[in-house]
């Protein structure tokens, strides 16, 4: 049962040829007996699971189910879940137990989706290598001394792993889509506003974006379908009718124009990636695509604009953790300042602290409109780049990220960190919607294609991943891990 | 040296909305601590605000009221500080683009006259929660803090005036013109006991004739219109006296002790911060669609200014009493109210700031809270008017009225046999009656001066108007009377 | 713009994060590549090109003013640190 797709566990469960319980039990103890490894899981909530189960049991018995009723799936755990500990990977939120769900996490529920728990992420969703969580690395189910991405580096590593066929994910500058290109999955972000923030604790708040991650194109359209829309306790969300994604998955890509971005195959990109990303983009034509080269030509400019725009959004969204209302307190505080200085030092790990002392300093006095207002001017072109290439394509494509997963503890130095989200990054400051789908494998690590689409055509995106996924296998292949059965 | 003064102020308004500008909970004074403190208005982690359409329009209101630019666009920023009161760690506002642009009041001083003061520009924001300082201990016997995030949350308009003012007097005006036009409009209920109105005062002193403006102090949260008088008062004595001992005014933030009656600085304990302002990724920029604002321009109650134009020249009324009638929302309506039903707006104007303004400041009543309805004051006025009753029946009326012994002036009049008594029959019948018991007096008035006899007859008037428990119509008492006994002499 | 020790400190102090001497130093290390990565911005022109605070240009939705929340707090002072009669506690706050 764990080693097939979300849609066909779907079918399975309507046909009667399982129950919910049935699967959620399985899946649970695969998670028991493999996860020491991976460490994908922070916390499971193994009961609320099984009830979950056996009321989307009960509801198919009763003639309501729906497309997605007692499917299995984890949260990344930077979505609220009440009742349940929402820790955003930090010691922060150690004991923080959610008074109320996010909006993503209320409609999976009322879809009849099964939650087995929250999975692991660097601390605050800051992140490329999901090392920066307080309940330690996550390893890459492909080979475990490999990072798995990051930031929702639990929920890619889970997937793959077969541990839950789907996962819900965050991308502020390319935790999903990265992640996934590491562990040899499909993952979707989509278009700032498609997917309500409501509930999913902030870290950039205008690049922040929750999608699906799952083994295939088709899985993500059925999850993106529940998730997407419109919310009235997010102002950000878009007042704008969702589609079934399902339904143009099928559609035939003969004249679909594929614009290669000059930019995203340029120095720094591992040739070997290069060539896996190229003859993936080769199966394209085959399909009766055209392909261009096209220029994005600030995308030099997107790492230095996003650390400059997303930590000044954090160290803002991060203060309301000052040890008052809720997360950790420090002990017997001398006087204000020294609970809000001890809470935060204590409760912040290293990277979370860089990017609030990065993000405090650009905004202030004096250096404002050098760096904030220089870096959202600079957004402005970065995003009327990929709009210019909309004009002209419909489709971009090129490698998600330049190297296939590196080894736990490679990148020491944060800026080389940083370096590695060349080509996910200026898709969260453009706020269009982006999709990496597995494209081979260099030295037996995956290698992700990133297919990118202007605002709003994550139809086209997973329609154009579902026919390449149709024409390969790269989705199929599985790690060692993903085999074992009980 | 003659100094003068250089006063601008902040005044923050408290908006009467149902609900917090960001969020769904209650604006409700007085509820149990954090009882209406909702996740938003908590900051917990993962949640959003959502712009209240009430306190938008509110501020344009008010805008639109003080004949202000309405930018098509505005946007919140965040201001950023640590505070416990404040939530997120960062306070919702407007820096850059408010809500409001320039616009003018204009206040009218003792004297009559009247003076423009320019508003620079007014923004929304939200308001914080409150510190409650009464002994609370942990477990280690350290005096803690108690904070109460009800208010937090609730919609501020922050409104910014120029340094137009040069008085004491000056700025109590301008605060009370503010609270007039924001109670008229109905967008705060103004009550400054309860925080629905405070001020940030800024003042400086300059010798008189310098063009530029000396270096300011600014008072912190003064809550009436009374410390606003006084504490910019001693700051100004104090500024000079600094001054002319050769000192400097250093720019500073100070609190008002109204129990010493005086400013002082509060302790600067840090560097001076730095908010770091940045446009609030979580809301969006604010456009006002202009057949929005034009339909809040049409649907604009009469403000202060014009109502007060308007008594003085449709209804004769002198410009003390227009501005003493169109002070308040309620004063204005109450008074329009007795006028329409007693049809006479001088009656009325004299009524409503005599008897009743008496009865009301002898109780410690707004007048929204007074037991005499207006439609009873103006059918006790008609009543006056058609000679029903005379005037002194008229106050026996209303202490009846305001005593709730009746439900109308009518009821009143039959009830205690007021009616006044006009027939010449019954009043001679009286008269003769009294000069019959009088002899005494009678002789007296005969043997005066003639012209001593003037004021004698006020004891028969007297007598008389008893005779008739006060229901004799005085004129026609006096006339009868002075008939009478001039034909004794 | 080169970031100096003080420069660290003083973004410790309004972010109230707590650093010793060894951590504000790394972090100056830090934070200094971070900004020279950064200042590559500053080679281009911008002249003229209008900041982009969201990714999609439009304009905020407003709500009804009505009171949809009730009272929660026992709920969502669960997870507080410090409580007594409602109020969440903290050291005295010295006006």
């Amino acid at each position: 049962m764990h080693d097939t797709t979300l849609t066909a566990l779907a079918a399975g469960l309507a046909a009667g040829e399982f129950s919910s319980r049935e699967l959620t039990q399985a899946l649970l103890a695969r998670i028991e007996r493999l996860d020491g490894e991976l460490n994908s899981f922070i916390t499971l909530t193994a009961e609320q699971a099984l009830e979950a189960a056996d009321q989307a049991d009960a509801a198919r018995a009763a003639g309501n189910a729906g497309p997605l009723t007692g499917v299995p799936l984890a949260l990344k755990d930077l979505f609220c879940t009440e009742g349940v500990r929402t820790s955003a990977g930090s010691k922060m939120l150690d004991t923080f137990v959610a008074p109320y769900d996010a909006t993503v996490v209320e409609k999976l529920k009322a879809a009849g989706t099964v939650s087995l728990g929250k999975t692991n992420m660097d601390e605050f969703a800051m992140g490329s290598s999901n090392e920066n969580s307080f309940y330690g690395a996550v390893h890459n189910p492909w080979h475990r001394n490999a990072v798995p991405g990051g930031s929702s580096g639990g929920s890619a590593a889970a997937v793959a792993a077969g541990l839950v066929p789907a996962a819900m994910g965050t991308d502020t500058g390319g935790s999903i889509r990265q992640p996934a290109a590491f562990c040899g999955i499909t993952g979707l972000k989509p278009t700032y506003g498609r997917v309500s923030r409501y509930g999913i604790i902030a870290y950039a708040s205008s690049l922040d974006q929750a999608g699906p991650m799952a083994r295939t194109a088709e899985d993500c359209a059925r999850l993106l379908t529940a998730i997407a829309g419109h919310d009235l306790r997010d102002s950000t969300s878009v007042a704008r009718g969702v589609p079934d994604y399902t339904q143009e998955l099928d559609a035939p890509l003969a004249g679909l124009r594929i614009g290669l971005p000059r930019e995203y195959f340029g120095e720094g990109l591992d040739p070997a990636v290069e060539r896996a990303v190229r003859e993936a983009i080769g199966v394209f034509e085959t399909l009766g695509a055209t392909l261009r080269e096209v220029s994005l030509p600030h995308t030099h400019y997107a790492i230095p604009a996003y650390y400059v725009i997303a930590p000044a959004e954090a160290s803002s969204n991060l203060a309301r953790y000052d040890g008052v209302r809720f997360g950790h307190r420090c002990d017997a505080p001398a006087d204000l300042t020294d609970l809000y200085k001890r809470s935060r030092a204590e409760g912040f790990g290293e990277e979370v602290k860089r990017r609030i002392l990065m993000g405090t300093h650009t905004l202030s006095e004096g250096f404002f409109d050098a760096y904030y207002k220089k870096a959202q001017q600079v957004r402005r072109l970065i995003r009327q780049d990929f709009l210019d290439a909309f004009d002209e394509v419909d489709v971009l494509m090129g490698p998600t990220s330049p190297t296939p997963a590196f080894d736990l503890g490679a990148k020491k130095d944060p800026v080389s960190m940083y370096l590695q989200d060349i080509y996910t990054i200026a898709i969260n400051l453009a706020g269009i919607p982006g999709i990496s789908v597995p494209a081979g494998f260099v030295g037996g690590r995956p290698v992700g294609l990133q297919i990118l689409g202007t605002h709003f055509a994550e139809a086209r995106l997973l329609n154009v991943a579902h026919q390449f996924q149709q024409a390969t296998d790269w989705h199929l292949r599985r790690p060692a891990i993903a085999e074992e059965t009980l | 040296m003659q100094w003068e003064t250089v006063i601008g102020l902040e005044v923050h308004v408290q908006l009467a909305t149902k609900s917090k500008i960001f969020s769904g909970a209650s604006t409700a004074f007085g509820a149990e601590p954090n009882s209406q403190a909702c996740a938003v208005d908590l900051g917990l982690p993962g949640v959003l605000p959502v712009l209240n359409e009430q306190a938008v329009a509110m501020a344009v209101q008010f805008g639109l009221g003080i004949h202000a630019e309405i930018p098509e666009v505005s946007v919140f920023d965040r201001k950023n500080y640590f505070y416990p009161d404040l939530p997120k760690g960062y306070q919702t506002s407007q820096m850059y683009h408010p809500i409001v642009g320039p616009g003018e009041v204009e206040i009218t001083l003792e004297d009559g006259s009247t003076k423009a003061v320019r508003v620079h520009h007014a923004h929304l924001e939200e308001d914080a929660g409150k510190s409650l300082h009464e002994t609370f201990a942990d477990g280690r016997g350290h005096a803690m803090t108690g904070i109460d995030l009800n208010r937090a949350g609730t919609p501020l308009l922050e409104i910014v005036s120029e340094p137009d003012m040069r008085s004491a007097r000056e700025a109590a005006a301008y605060l009370k013109a503010i609270h007039s036009i924001v109670t008229y409009l109905g967008i705060s209920d103004g009550n400054m006991a309860e925080g629905s109105m405070r001020c940030d005062v800024n003042v400086s002193v300059r010798p008189r004739g310098q063009a530029s403006f000396g270096t300011r102090a600014e008072i912190k949260n003064v809550n009436s219109f009374r410390f606003v008088e006084r504490a910019i008062e001693f700051e100004v004595e104090r500024q000079i006296e600094l001054l002319e001992d050769g000192g400097e005014v250093i720019q500073e933030t100070r609190l008002f002790d109204p129990e010493r009656d005086e400013t002082r600085s509060m302790r600067t304990k840090e560097q001076a911060n730095d908010y770091r302002y940045f446009p609030c990724p979580d809301l969006l920029p604010v456009v006002l669609d202009r057949a929005y604002v034009d339909h809040l321009r049409d649907t604009l109650p009469e403000l202060p200014a014009a109502k007060r134009a308007r008594f003085q020249d449709e209804l004769g009324l002198s410009a003390y009493d227009a501005g003493v009638l169109s002070a308040s929302r309620e004063m204005a309506e109450y008074f329009e109210a007795v006028k329409e039903v007693c049809g006479d707006a001088k009656l009325a104007a004299n009524w409503v700031q005599g008897e009743l303004s008496g009865a009301l400041n002898r109780e410690g009543l707004p007048i929204q809270d007074s037991p005499v309805s207006a439609t009873q004051l103006g059918e006790l006025v008609s009543r006056v008017m058609d000679d029903t009753i005379n005037g002194k029946a008229a106050k026996q009326v209303f202490q009846a009225l305001w005593n709730g012994e009746g439900q109308s002036a009518d009821e009143v009049i039959e009830a205690k046999g007021l009616k006044q008594v006009t027939d010449s029959g019954a009043i001679e019948a009286m008269i003769d009656q009294v000069i019959a018991d009088s002899p005494a007096q009678v002789a007296q008035y005969r043997d005066a001066e003639p012209d001593k006899r003037g004021k004698m007859i006020g004891y028969f008037v007297g007598q008389v108007m008893k005779a008739s428990r006060g229901t004799a119509n005085p004129q026609q008492v006096n006339a009868l009377l002075k008939e009478k006994l001039d034909a004794l002499c | 713009m080169a970031l100096e020790h003080a420069d660290v400190l003083r973004a410790a102090h309004l972010a109230r994060l707590g650093l010793d001497d060894d951590e504000a130093a790394h972090y100056l290390d830090d934070l200094g590549h971070i900004l020279t990565m950064v200042d590559q911005l500053q080679s281009l022109d911008t002249e003229g090109v209008a900041p982009l605070a969201h990714p999609l240009e439009t304009t905020q939705r407003l709500r009804a003013d009505e009171v949809t929340e009730s009272d929660q707090r026992e709920r969502f002072q669960r997870c507080a640190p410090a409580v007594e009669q409602g109020l969440y506690l903290v050291p005295r706050v010295v006006e």
